[in-house]
């Protein structure tokens, strides 16, 4: 990223807004559209938080953007209050409130539910808008005579009474608009945000509180919606109805894609190649009513074709014209780091963290009675399970004995029939799976996890995030490089999975056995003191298995680990004792030695499986 | 206070509009729980069957010809569309597919308005159901009568086509999962694209049928859309029974409220939604997991 050019997005933009005055009107633009444009732009940053970085698509914006406006704008017209910027400062907060109440709402569900269920909402605002609330709203005539914000500074009064001073008012605004968005997205929780949109269960898994992350970018989506619907209302002078349209909501969907979603700016490219569409469509070539046709299918052009939007185009094409020289060089020494032999037990890991827990002696883990049942199939049933600190547990079991269910029951991530689990001195069988984690028990999954558009270092970032943070802390202006110990706990772990030369490669670009370790890599980041590995070694080829083998040996100081695998060569050779599961139930637990003799186990494996679990 | 003779009549209307919305929402949830693509071009459709049929009917002045020439159009419109567009979209994230057919359904609207103009049209009824039928306990117009037969007989066909024919097998096994159906040999393109057919034609159907009852105009479908989203949430997403329940419910709710204030409709509509989303977040008759 821009590490060595830390304001330089926030310096384009000033320069950018100080020349568009000089610039856009020789293109054609006419004072009031630009300042339309802008308003759309803020609007967008909001939403653009909401849907690119936090993947939330909501077709219910315009609910927040009306309510912010009329809001305002009452109490600047019928309520008789004077103070144009408090009345606006006054509807976003409102906006704000109501943002939660909605989002406790919309955000119990996700993906297209949460897109169906904005976008009833929203008609039930316009419908409130309407009707119940018409007195106060004006019905379908909405609220005429807003006043253009002035200042009084003493000396002279500042007033916004023309298109080009409204232009410098609303200039500013988008400014301090941006400036916060890109705060908040260089921040621990934007990191996180991107992490909800690639993976929300693994965002969950690794110790954050996502609902609440969610329920952040809604509100703040909210607040902007409000705020621009506020300064829509004073730069037209009146607070139209339509802002609450279904309408609205749709265009800062169409405008933030074609601009680009994920990239703050999109909105407002979009809402300037919209909004000089319509009125060369409308002005210049008279197609009439005709120029929403044309734009609609420009509109589904442009997401066949050019997915990441106008912005998202530019950005890689830059990338591709930059990173001819810079690309080769990562690879080069990934291959120089793996020709050299890896030899991970030089490397010391970060600490399991003490967290609280009970005495350190007695068993980490303990469960009693437990039992998973499916329908009709039990997949677990009446396991007894204990290990004891610092030892190193193998699992083992043909194909369906249940030892994925077993290690999700411990995780948390699917609550038991019955039974109990106790970690450190603690029941944790009702807590879910963030809690578990932030206790420090975590689990590296059989099918990666991981997120897949950021780069390793953003990966293991957001796993380390959740243990120096806990699961729910709202540093919206934090930088994530002042989060002490961070980077020392990225940087460690990433050499003890041996991705160091990889930090700054995108996920998607990794091959199958880097992510395999970055998949160990994250689970240990969160500097577990009880560490479940579900098959890390599946589908690795013989020299990546001794090399991880290394590898949990090393990681293995200082912690507990539980492992599942079929690999039993390897795993015989890590464990200190082995507990084999058949047909969901407990069939023997021993040294290794006493495993590979054990004759029950040798059947279970080489004779028939007999019955049910078949 | 109220009006006896008024609520019954309320509660009839309430009927035939959660039939109606029964209708559309099973058209939606089979296309989303097979193809896995919420249609936001649904209520576009719903408008466009309205509007072939209108066509169709000031060439023929046949009502029949003008139910099945709509129906069959908008199919055509539904097979098209996924086999030119929807089909790229499959493997794209769901955002993706909302945002491309949330376009469609704008490059549908502004095109039929295009064509004919913002103004509302009417199709009148056919001979045979025009008047009104007086019930012995209520007077109620004869081709609202006739509407809640033709939705019922519509939605029964659906069901027969669903559960007991060979593709509608395929379908609901596509809607569990369509990779195994597609393991087992059986060409899931071909599937898919016949379910947006079926689907689109549902909307389609609803679109003319009701166009004697509800005068068309370019943006009927938007109306019809959130409606159905809510019945679709209040159902459960990708079940049949569900939508049937939901539209029913809805339709109740709509009517009984429009009784004593129309402006409060919607609100109840959301109350319903947020009650069902609160105390059963994957709808009435939905499946846990199916997302």
């Amino acid at each position: 990223m821009n590490i060595k050019r830390p304001y330089l997005a926030e310096l384009l933009t000033a320069v950018a807004l100080i020349l568009l005055p000089f610039v856009l009107p020789w293109l054609g633009f006419s004072p009031s559209t630009i300042n339309r444009i802008l308003i759309w732009g803020l609007f967008g940053i909001g939403f653009d938080l909401l849907f690119g970085y936090t993947g939330l698509l909501s077709f219910g914006q315009s609910a927040f953007y009306g309510t912010g406006g009329m809001f305002a704008a009452y109490l600047l017209t019928e309520a008789g209050f004077d103070q144009v910027m408090i009345a606006i400062i006054i509807g976003a907060a409102v906006t704000g409130v109501v943002g939660y109440v909605i989002g406790l709402i919309a955000l119990r569900r996700t993906g297209i539910y949460f897109a169906m269920i904005t976008v009833a909402i929203a008609e039930v605002f316009f419908f409130v808008e309407f009707n119940p609330l018409s007195a106060f709203t004006g019905g379908e005539n909405g609220l005429p005579g807003v006043p253009q914000p002035q200042f009084n500074l003493g000396f002279t009064v500042l007033k916004f009474n023309t298109d080009w001073s409204m232009y410098s008012f609303l200039a500013f605004w988008y400014f301090v608009g941006i400036v916060v968005a890109l705060r908040i997205v260089r921040s621990p929780v934007g990191a996180i945000l991107s992490a909800i949109r690639d993976n929300p269960l693994r965002a969950a898994a690794l110790g954050h509180n996502i609902h609440g992350y969610k329920l952040t970018a809604f509100i703040v989506a909210a607040i902007y919606a409000g705020f621009a619907g506020g300064l829509l209302a004073t730069m037209q002078g009146f607070m139209p109805p339509d802002a609450f349209m279904f309408e609205t909501s749709g265009q800062v969907v169409i405008m933030t894609a074609i601009g680009g979603a994920g990239t703050l700016f999109g909105p407002l490219v979009g809402a300037s190649v919209w909004l000089i569409l319509a009125d060369f469509f409308q002005n210049t070539l008279h197609l009439g009513a005709t120029w929403k046709l044309v734009l609609g299918i420009v509109f589904v052009l442009l997401v066949v074709f050019l997915r990441r939007g106008i912005v998202g185009a530019i950005v890689d094409l830059y990338r591709l014209a930059t990173d001819r020289n810079g690309r080769a060089e990562p690879e080069a020494a990934a291959e120089g780091a793996a020709a050299a032999p890896f030899d991970p037990s030089k490397i010391e890991p970060m600490p399991a963290r003490q967290r609280g827990g009970a005495s350190t002696s007695g068993p980490i883990l303990k469960a009693t009675g437990l039992s998973k049942r499916y329908g009709g199939l039990m997949a677990n049933s009446d396991i007894d399970f204990s290990v004891e600190h610092g030892e190193m547990r193998g699992i083992i079991g043909p194909n369906g004995a249940g030892k994925s269910t077993f290690f999700k029951m411990l995780t948390c991530e699917v609550q038991p029939t019955s039974g109990q689990i106790v970690f450190e001195g603690r029941d944790i069988t009702h807590m879910g799976v963030t809690d578990v984690c932030q206790l420090g028990l975590t689990k590296s999954y059989q099918i990666n996890q991981l997120f897949d558009r950021l780069t390793v270092r953003r990966n293991l970032t957001i796993a380390a995030l959740g243990e120096t943070r806990g699961k729910f802390r709202l540093d919206l202006f934090r930088s994530l490089r002042s989060v002490p110990g961070l980077d020392e706990q990225v940087e460690r772990t990433a050499a003890l999975v041996n991705l160091t030369a990889r930090l700054d490669t995108p996920v998607s670009e990794l091959a199958y056995g880097e992510k395999r370790r970055l998949e160990i890599g994250l689970a240990l980041a969160t500097s577990p003191s009880l560490l479940l590995l579900d098959e890390p070694l599946a589908g690795m080829s013989p020299r990546e298995r001794v090399e991880t083998v290394a590898l949990l040996k090393s990681i293995a100081r200082g912690r507990t680990m539980i492992i599942i695998d079929h690999d039993m060569d390897s795993l015989f050779e890590l464990v200190e004792k082995v507990t084999v599961l058949q047909e969901g139930k407990v069939l023997v637990e021993g040294t290794p030695a006493e495993i590979k003799t054990n004759a029950k186990v040798q059947e279970a494996y080489l004779g028939g499986v007999h019955g049910e679990m078949a | 206070m109220v009006n006896w003779a008024n609520f019954i009549s309320q509660c009839f209307n309430g009927l035939v509009l959660g039939a109606l919305l029964a209708l559309i929402s099973s058209g939606l949830t089979i296309i989303y729980g097979t193809l896995g693509v919420l249609n936001l071009a649904h209520g576009a459709m719903f408008m466009l069957g309205g509007y072939a049929g209108w066509v169709a009917y000031t060439y023929t002045d046949s009502f029949i010809v003008a139910v099945v020439a709509g129906s069959l159009f908008v199919m055509l419109v539904g097979v098209v569309v996924e086999r030119l567009i929807i089909r790229h979209f499959y493997t794209r994230p769901h955002e993706d597919q909302l945002l491309v057919t949330f376009g469609l359904g704008i490059v549908f609207v502004e095109t039929v308005r295009y064509f004919f103009g913002s103004l509302s049209q009417t199709t009148p009824p056919p001979p045979l159901f025009q008047g009104i039928t007086n019930l012995g306990f209520m007077i109620y117009p004869t081709y609202r009568l006739a509407l809640l037969g033709i939705v019922a007989v519509a939605l029964i066909v659906l069901y027969i086509v669903l559960y007991k024919t060979r593709i509608g097998m395929i379908v609901r096994a596509g809607i569990e999962d369509s990779v195994m159906v597609d393991s087992l040999g059986i060409d899931v393109y071909k599937v898919f694209m016949l379910v947006f057919g079926i689907g689109a034609m549902a909307a389609g159907f609803a679109g003319i049928v009701n166009a004697p009852v509800v005068s068309i105009a370019p943006d009927v479908g938007e109306a019809i859309l959130v409606q159905t989203f809510v019945v679709v949430v209040i159902g459960g997403v990708g079940s049949f029974p569900g939508a049937v329940l939901g539209g029913l419910i809805a339709g109740e709710i709509i009517s009984i409220t429009s009784m004593f204030n129309p402006g409060y409709s919607y609100i109840m509509l959301f109350v319903a939604m947020t009650l069902v989303l609160v105390l059963r977040p994957h709808g009435l008759l939905g499946v846990a997991g199916r997302e």
